[in-house]
C-alpha cells in the first residue's frame, strides 16, 4: 500500500508511534487533491487553512498521549453536513454562499476526536440521484475511468477515498447513496440501521429513511469511522438509545457456520453477467470459508422503487420548503411581490433533478391523491418490511449484488430518469426496510470498472456485517487495488 | 335580529402555553424580546436542524383535555401542513392532524341570556406557533422568529353555539379553566388566546348547516362579540337580498367594527398533510394521564358548585371566589381557618378585592394574609369590635403586618360590652339631657338614635352599639 | 395520461415553482411515466396493511422545559439575504 492510501488504522499506528504527523498526513493529501482533483473534481469547498490547524491540534494532543481513534486522520465530507463556518452547498445553487452557524452532531464527534477534515466533497444535488450528475458543482468522475460516472448521491466522496485524498469520508445514504457509489469507484460503503447514527445538522433529503455512513479502503476503517460517530443523539428524536457495540471486538471471529441468505429476486434478468460472474465469485468464497448458503425470497423487492419514489419524493417535496429565499440561500427577485420571489428564487435555485422530485412528492401528497399514492406507498413499504423480518428468522444476513452493472458512463442516463431510478433497486430496500447494508468490492469488468457486493444486516446487526465483510476482505485481494492517475 | 334564521357558530382557539421553552427546541418564549434573539437553527428551520418535542407541553395538553372532559388519546402523532409564508420559517408548520391528543370533550355553559348547555369539544391538538411579519416600510415586511415554534393548543368546538352570547360563555369559561391551570397567562392582547369563530345562519328548521365565514383578528371578547353580531346581520341581508354566502376567511377591522373579505390574498388551501417523519408517535399511557389528573387543581365549575352546596353560599358569590384562581385560593385558605363561609366571602369579596385593586397589588400579596383576615373575623364574631371597627383594624394591619389582637390592644379599640361600664356612662348621659328623656318617654321614639349617639360618643366609640341599644330601652321605659 | 398540464401546473404553484411552457410540458411527460411506473403499487391488495412511518418503531422522544441558550439575532441574520434593524426582509406582504 503506498503512502497515499494510508488507511486509519494504519496511519493511526504511525501517528500513535510519533513515525509521522497530523500537518504531514494532511499536507500529504492536500497535494493528492491538488494533483488530482482538477481531473476529478471530488471537492466542492476545501479547507486547507483549517485543516492544517486541525492537524496541529491533532499533533499536541499526539504528543500529549491523549489521542483517540480519529485524532489528526485527515477525513472528507460529503456537502450534505451542516459544517460551522465552513459553506455548505447540499450541491445545490440555492445554498451557493450558505456558511452554516452549527456543526452537525457527527461533525462534533469527528471534531471531539481530533479529526482533521479536509474539505466538502462533492455529491447530487440534495443527494437526489445516482450518478454525481445533478450537482451544481459538475459531475464528479469516476477515478477508475474519468468517463465514467462515480455512482450517487454520495460520489465525490467515494472517489476521496479511491483516490487517496483522504483516508476515509461520510456519505449519506436514502436509497443507496454510500453503497452505490463505494461499489462503483472499488471502496467500503456502509449504511447504518435507521436511527444507529444522528442526523443531526444532516441537510434532510427524505427524513424517514436518510442515514449516514463512512466510505472507507477497509472494512476494519469502516468498523473504526461507524463506532466513532453511532450513539444516542437527544436532538434527533429518531436516534435510537441503545449503546454502540465494540465493532473491533468479533470482527475477526470468522464466518464459520453463519447462515448468508441469497434472495432470488436480487439475481435476476437485466443483472450485467460480468456483476453476476464476481457476486457468485464472492458466493463461493463464503462457503469455502464455512458460511452456509441458503436461498431465500423477499417478494416485495420489485415494488420497492415504485415504494421509494414516492416516500422519498413526498418527504422531500416537504424538507425542500424551507429554500425559499428568506432567512439564507440566494434570493432572486426582480422587484415582484412575495410569491414571486418565492418562485423565482425556487426556480433558479434548484436543479431539473431536484424539481421533478419536488413535483412528484408535491403532487403524491395532494388533495385527492394522498391515500392513492403516499399512504399506499406507507402501506407497502410495511409489506417490504416484513420480507427482511422474515428472511431473518431464517439467516443471519443476506449477500447481493448493490448495482445491476458496473459505473456507467456520463451521460449515458441523464435523459431517463426512470431508467436511472431503476439502477438502485438493490439498494433501495434496506433503506425502506430501515436495516443495516454495505458494499464491499469484489472484482472488476472487463472495461477494469470496479463491483461491489452488499451484505445487508439485520437492524442494529452492524458488527455481524462488519466480521462477515472482513472475512471476505481477508480473503480476498480486491480492496488493495488503486486506480492510477 | 331576524327571527327566521337560526346563527351556528363553532370556536377554534388557539391557548399559547407557558412553558419557559419552546415546543421543539431550547429556546425561551418570553415576550418582547429584541427581534430574532430568541432563536436557534430548530426554530430558524435551518437545513439540518431537527425537532425534539418538550415533554411539559404533553403535560399541558393532557391538562387543558382533562378538564374539558376529553378523550387522551393513547396514540397520537404530529404532521406537517405544508404552505408556504415568510413567518414559517420551514415552509411548514408542525401540528396534529389524524390522531390529536385530545378528542370528544365537552364544557357546560349557562347564562342570563340563554338557556345552559353543553358545548362539544372537537378536539385539542398541540401545535407550533408562527412568527411575527411586521408591516414595516413600502420597502418591505419584516419577520421576527421570536414568536416561532412557540407551543399553542388549538381548542376546536363542534358548531354547537347559536348567538354570541353563547360564544362568549364559552370563550370565558374556556379562558378560565385554561389560566386556572397555569398552561396560558390568558393575555389576550399579547395573543395568548386567540379565538377564530366559524359562523354560518340557517333557515330556522333547516337540518344542514348554512355556508360558514371563518372570522379572524378576534383580539378580545367585546370584538368576538361585535365581529359575530355583523356577520350574522351580514349574512341573513345577503340571503335576503337573494345573496349566496361563499366560503371564506374575513378580517374583523375593530375600528369599523364590521368583518372584511380577505378575498384574492390568499391562495386555495391544499395543506398536503403528512405524519412528520422527523418526530416519533406520541403514546401516553393511563399512568401517566393518571399522574397529570392526580396533580390537577379544582377547576372552577368544581369550586362554585362547592362554594353553593357545601358552603351556602350564595350563586353570585360563588362565581365571584371561583372566577380567578389566586382569588379563590385566598379564600379557600380563609374559609379554613374561619368558620363562617357567608362572612369570609363578604370580607374577601368587599375589603380584600377592593384593598388589592385599590393598591394595585396581586391577591398572593395581599399583606392582609387569610391567617391575618381570620383574627379580624374572629374578633367580629365574638363581639370584640364592631364591623365598622374591624375595617380600621383591616386598614391598621395592611400598614403594620401585626396581628388583629395586637392592633387592637395597642389602639385600645376593645369594645366595651361590659354593662357595669356602660350603666355609668348612660346615667350621665340621662342626666346630662333631661329634656330628651322627657320628650322620649313623652312617645318621641325616634330620639333612641340620640342617645345611642351619645353613649357611643362618650365611650370613643368603644361601645357595643347592641348592648348599649338594649340597655338604654331599660333604663328609658323604667 | 395520468395527469394533465393542468394539473401540473396547479402543483407547480403549491410547490412555488415556476415553468415555462416548454418545462411544463416536459415536467407532465416525465411525471406520467413515474405516475404510470408508480402504477405496479395497485397490483398489491394493501386494505389491511398498517402503513409505515417510521422503519424502526419507537415512540416518544421528548426534552425537559429547560431554556437552553438562543444563538442570537447575529448568528440568525448571519445568512440572510436581506435583513433590516434584526429581521429577515421580505417583499411586502399585502393584507
Amino acid at each position: 500500500m503506498s503512502e497515499s492510501q494510508f488507511t486509519i488504522s494504519s496511519l493511526g499506528k504511525e501517528l500513535q508511534a510519533q513515525r509521522t504527523t497530523a500537518v504531514a498526513a494532511t499536507r500529504q493529501c492536500v497535494e493528492r487533491i491538488n494533483n488530482t482533483d482538477n481531473q476529478l473534481n471530488a471537492f466542492i469547498t476545501r479547507c486547507d487553512d483549517s485543516a492544517f490547524q486541525d492537524a496541529t491540534a491533532a499533533d499536541a494532543r499526539l504528543s500529549a498521549g491523549s489521542a483517540a481513534t480519529l485524532t489528526g486522520i485527515p477525513l472528507g465530507l460529503k456537502d450534505i453536513f451542516s459544517t460551522k463556518g465552513v459553506r455548505t452547498t447540499c450541491g445545490s445553487k440555492i445554498l451557493d454562499n450558505y456558511v452554516p452557524v452549527y456543526d452537525a452532531t457527527v461533525v462534533e464527534r469527528l471534531r471531539a476526536q481530533g479529526a482533521v477534515i479536509v474539505g466538502k466533497l462533492n455529491m447530487d444535488e440534495f443527494a437526489m440521484g445516482s450518478s454525481n450528475e445533478t450537482s451544481a458543482a459538475g459531475v464528479c468522475r469516476n477515478p477508475w475511468d474519468k468517463n465514467h460516472v462515480p455512482g450517487g448521491s454520495s460520489g465525490g466522496s467515494a472517489v476521496a477515498v479511491a483516490a487517496g485524498q483522504v483516508v476515509a469520508a461520510l456519505g449519506t445514504d436514502t436509497g443507496g447513496s454510500i453503497r452505490q457509489p463505494a461499489a462503483h469507484c472499488g471502496v467500503v460503503g456502509l449504511k447504518p440501521t435507521y436511527g444507529r447514527v444522528s442526523r443531526y445538522g444532516v441537510i434532510a433529503f427524505a427524513s424517514s429513511l436518510d442515514q449516514v455512513g463512512p466510505i472507507t479502503r477497509t472494512v476494519d476503517d469502516c468498523a473504526l469511522l461507524l463506532e466513532a460517530i453511532a450513539g444516542y443523539d437527544p436532538r434527533d428524536s429518531t436516534s435510537v438509545d441503545c449503546p454502540v457495540p465494540d465493532y473491533q471486538a468479533h470482527l475477526r471471529d470468522g464466518v464459520t457456520g453463519k447462515k448468508i441468505g441469497l434472495p432470488r429476486e436480487y439475481f435476476i434478468e437485466g443483472l450485467d453477467p460480468e456483476v453476476k460472474r464476481a457476486v457468485d465469485d464472492a458466493i463461493e468464497v463464503y462457503r469455502r470459508l464455512g458460511a452456509e448458503l441458503v436461498p431465500v425470497s423477499l417478494p416485495h423487492t420489485d415494488y420497492s422503487v415504485a415504494c421509494y419514489y414516492l416516500i422519498a419524493t413526498a418527504e422531500a417535496s416537504s424538507n425542500l420548503a424551507r429554500y425559499d429565499g428568506v432567512r439564507f440561500g440566494v434570493r432572486h427577485s426582480s422587484g415582484g411581490g412575495l410569491i414571486d420571489m418565492y418562485q423565482q428564487t425556487r426556480s433558479a435555485g434548484f436543479g431539473a433533478e431536484v424539481k421533478r422530485r419536488i413535483m412528484l412528492g408535491t403532487y403524491a401528497l395532494s388533495s385527492g391523491y394522498y391515500d392513492a399514492y403516499y399512504l399506499k406507498a406507507q402501506k407497502v413499504r410495511t409489506l417490504i418490511r416484513q420480507d427482511f423480518h422474515n428472511v431473518f428468522e431464517q439467516v443471519d444476513l443476506l449477500l447481493t449484488p448493490v448495482a445491476p452493472t458496473a459505473a456507467f458512463k456520463i451521460g449515458e442516463k441523464t435523459d431517463d430518469p426512470l431508467q436511472m431510478y431503476l439502477s438502485d433497486i438493490f439498494t433501495i430496500p434496506a433503506n425502506l426496510a430501515g436495516t443495516c447494508a454495505m458494499s464491499l468490492p469484489c472484482g472488476f469488468d472487463a472495461a477494469g470498472m470496479p463491483i461491489g457486493l452488499q451484505l445487508i444486516g439485520k437492524p442494529f446487526g452492524e458488527g455481524e456485517m462488519l466480521q462477515t465483510a472482513w472475512a471476505f476482505e481477508q480473503a480476498t485481494d480486491w480492496h488493495t487495488r488503486q486506480p492510477v492517475l | 335580529m331576524n327571527t327566521r334564521y337560526e346563527t351556528v357558530i363553532g370556536l377554534e382557539v388557539h391557548v399559547q402555553l407557558t412553558t419557559a421553552t419552546k415546543i421543539f427546541c431550547g429556546c425561551s418564549t418570553a415576550f418582547g424580546q429584541a427581534p430574532n434573539s430568541q432563536t436557534c437553527p430548530v426554530c430558524l428551520g435551518l437545513p439540518g436542524a431537527l425537532p425534539v418535542l418538550n415533554r411539559e407541553v404533553v403535560n399541558a395538553a393532557i391538562k387543558a383535555g382533562l378538564a374539558t372532559n376529553c378523550r387522551i388519546a393513547p396514540y397520537s402523532i404530529f404532521a406537517r401542513k405544508n404552505y408556504f409564508y415568510p413567518d414559517l420559517p420551514k415552509g411548514y408548520q408542525i401540528s396534529q392532524f389524524e390522531l390529536p391528543i385530545c378528542e370528544h370533550g365537552w364544557l357546560d355553559i349557562g347564562g342570563e341570556e340563554f338557556a345552559a348547555k353543553r358545548v362539544g369539544i372537537t378536539r385539542i391538538h398541540m401545535e407550533e406557533d408562527a412568527g411575527k411579519l411586521l408591516h414595516g416600510s413600502s420597502a418591505g415586511s419584516l419577520v421576527d422568529l421570536n414568536r416561532a415554534c412557540t407551543p399553542l393548543l388549538e381548542v376546536v368546538s363542534e358548531p354547537d353555539m347559536r348567538s354570541a352570547a353563547e360564544a362568549i360563555a364559552y370563550l370565558k369559561q374556556l379562558h378560565q379553566i385554561v389560566v386556572y391551570l397555569g398552561v396560558c397567562d390568558g393575555n389576550m392582547e399579547e395573543g395568548s388566546f386567540r379565538c377564530d369563530a366559524n359562523v354560518s345562519v340557517r333557515p330556522v328548521g333547516q337540518v344542514e348547516l348554512g355556508t360558514r365565514a371563518e372570522l379572524k383578528n378576534l383580539n378580545s371578547f367585546r370584538f368576538i362579540k361585535q365581529a359575530i353580531d355583523f356577520e350574522v346581520e351580514r349574512q341573513i341581508e345577503l340571503i335576503e337580498d337573494g345573496g349566496k354566502v361563499i366560503q371564506e376567511t374575513r378580517l374583523f377591522d375593530p375600528d369599523a367594527g364590521v368583518t372584511r373579505s380577505m378575498r384574492g390574498k390568499e391562495q386555495a388551501h391544499d395543506y398536503r398533510y403528512f405524519p412528520d417523519p422527523d418526530l416519533l408517535p406520541l403514546e401516553v399511557s393511563d399512568v401517566w394521564i393518571d399522574e397529570v389528573r392526580a396533580a390537577l387543581p379544582e377547576l372552577p365549575g368544581q369550586k362554585r358548585q362547592r362554594y353553593e352546596e357545601a358552603l351556602g353560599l350564595p350563586a353570585y358569590d360563588a362565581a365571584v371566589l371561583a372566577a380567578e384562581r389566586p382569588v379563590a385560593e385566598y379564600f379557600d385558605a380563609l374559609v379554613v381557618l374561619h368558620k363562617n363561609p357567608k362572612l369570609c366571602s363578604n370580607w374577601v369579596m368587599g375589603e380584600v378585592l377592593g384593598a388589592v385593586k385599590e393598591n394595585d397589588v396581586a391577591i398572593v400579596d395581599c399583606p392582609v394574609t387569610p391567617t391575618l383576615l381570620a383574627g379580624i373575623l374572629k374578633r367580629i364574631e365574638d363581639n370584640t369590635i364592631s364591623g365598622k371597627m374591624a375595617k380600621t383594624v383591616f386598614t391598621t394591619i395592611w400598614q403594620s403586618g401585626k396581628s388583629a389582637d395586637e392592633v387592637i390592644a395597642e389602639k385600645g379599640l376593645k369594645q366595651v360590652s361590659d354593662s357595669g361600664a356602660l350603666d355609668a356612662i348612660i346615667d350621665e348621659v340621662i342626666a346630662a339631657n333631661p329634656t330628651e328623656v322627657a320628650e322620649y318617654q313623652g312617645g318621641k321614639d325616634k330620639l333612641m338614635g340620640f342617645f345611642v349617639g351619645q353613649v357611643m360618643k362618650a365611650s370613643k366609640g368603644k361601645a357595643n352599639p347592641g348592648l348599649v341599644n338594649q340597655l338604654l330601652k331599660e333604663r328609658l321605659s323604667a | 395520461m395520468k395527469i394533465s398540464e393542468q394539473d401540473v401546473a396547479y402543483v407547480a404553484g403549491l410547490a412555488r415553482l415556476s415553468l415555462t411552457p416548454e418545462e411544463l410540458k416536459t415536467m407532465t411527460g416525465k411525471m406520467d411515466a413515474m405516475l404510470g411506473y408508480v402504477d405496479k403499487l395497485n397490483e398489491l391488495d394493501t386494505d389491511a396493511i398498517v402503513p409505515t412511518a417510521h422503519a424502526v418503531p419507537m415512540a416518544n422522544a421528548f426534552r425537559g422545559d429547560q431554556v437552553i441558550p438562543s444563538s442570537g439575532s447575529a448568528a440568525a441574520l448571519a445568512n440572510a439575504p436581506q435583513g433590516t434593524d434584526g429581521c429577515f426582509q421580505v417583499p411586502r406582504v399585502i393584507e
